[in-house]
């Protein structure tokens, strides 16, 4: 490559680094076993072809935070780019002994618990550093978790938006209007991440939020 | 001997006067002690999230747990003052904090938290 064309394509890079509008940087959020992982592959797959981390029912599989930049959102109204972080499940309490129970030998439970305490001081420093949060929850399960209030309280001081996803619609006991009682200030989109059930009302809301 | 568990009632004026991470560490003291407490004006949404954070730093196999915490959800102050500062004031309520191993929620809407208290440890 010849030195003018060089010297050109790091100027244009610099360029691009200085005046490029940053992309919102939405954090997945929730207790765990609500289906943040599963929503954030759902949709990584829908616009990038890619998954973000794997799944279980064993609590706390994700222990680390990741992040996906630049993933483009299309709907009717246009399009979004943004940045999705799924994080950790959020607890106040982690017993090693809850492991064993899923069948895990002692040390290995005992060192599921370690990361997952990391995990979750790890998603808590990254609620300084959003743009926005989609708050997944188990709509088979009582919305009024510490989890829930603490993550929408933070949201509501820093006058940042928050979504709903009511996770998990395709379960007999489930019952969104219950979560859409216990938080009515906030706009709540019933979905199963799983199957993609109003996957699409999803997105469209999503765009109007962070956008 | 009378058995129980030790219950204190902090007003809202004793947290008051305490800096944020005094509270977190105030409250990660007690609770490590064995204590459950009702906080009468609760924690603010940052500082519930320190209170986890530093809970999580503490909890060992076999030793501490973690927590039980319960509070009703904050309120937004939607009055025509705030929002002309365009700023959202919370307004914590009520909090319930205990060992995890004492204290179990049995049940929480807007304005009731239902909890059980262990006698054993």
């Amino acid at each position: 490559m010849g030195v003018i064309k060089k010297i050109r394509r790091n100027f244009a890079d610099l360029f691009k680094k200085v005046f490029k509008k940053q992309n919102a940087r939405i954090g997945i959020y929730g207790p765990p076993n609500a289906g943040k992982t599963t929503l954030a592959n759902r949709i990584l797959r829908d616009w990038t072809g890619d998954a973000m981390g794997s799944v279980s029912h064993v609590a706390h599989e994700t222990r680390r935070a990741r992040r996906r930049e630049g993933v483009t959102i299309k709907t009717n109204g246009g399009s979004i780019t943004l940045d999705i972080i799924d994080t950790p499940g959020l607890a106040t309490k982690i017993d090693f002994h809850e492991f064993m129970e899923q069948g895990m030998d002692e040390n290995e439970s005992k060192r599921r618990a370690k990361e997952a305490t990391e995990g979750v001081i790890e998603a808590v420093k990254w609620l300084d550093n959003l743009d926005g949060v989609i708050l997944v929850m188990d709509a088979t399960e009582d919305p009024f978790t510490q989890v829930n209030v603490t993550v929408i309280g933070n949201m509501e001081a820093r006058s940042l938006p928050l979504l709903i996803a009511a996770n998990k619609v395709d379960l007999p006991d489930a019952s969104a209007s219950t979560i859409r009682d216990a938080f009515p200030q906030h706009p709540m989109v019933s979905i199963s991440a799983l199957e993609g059930k109003n996957i699409d009302t999803l997105y469209e809301e999503i765009a109007k939020r962070f956008g | 001997m009378m058995q129980g568990f030790q219950m204190d009632l902090i007003s809202e004026h004793r947290l008051s006067e305490m800096a944020p991470v005094e509270k977190v560490r105030f409250i990660i003291d007690e609770v490590m002690e064995g204590k459950i407490l009702v906080l009468e004006k609760g924690l603010s949404p940052t500082e519930e999230a320190s209170l986890i954070e530093m809970t999580m730093t503490l909890i060992e196999p076999d030793g501490f747990s973690g927590i039980e915490m319960e509070s009703y959800p904050a309120e937004v102050d939607t009055s025509i003052f705030g929002r002309l500062l365009k700023k959202n004031t919370i307004k914590s309520r009520l909090t319930v904090i205990g060992p995890a191993d004492q204290l179990k929620t049995l049940r929480k809407d807007r304005n009731m938290i239902s909890a059980l208290i262990s006698t054993h440890r």
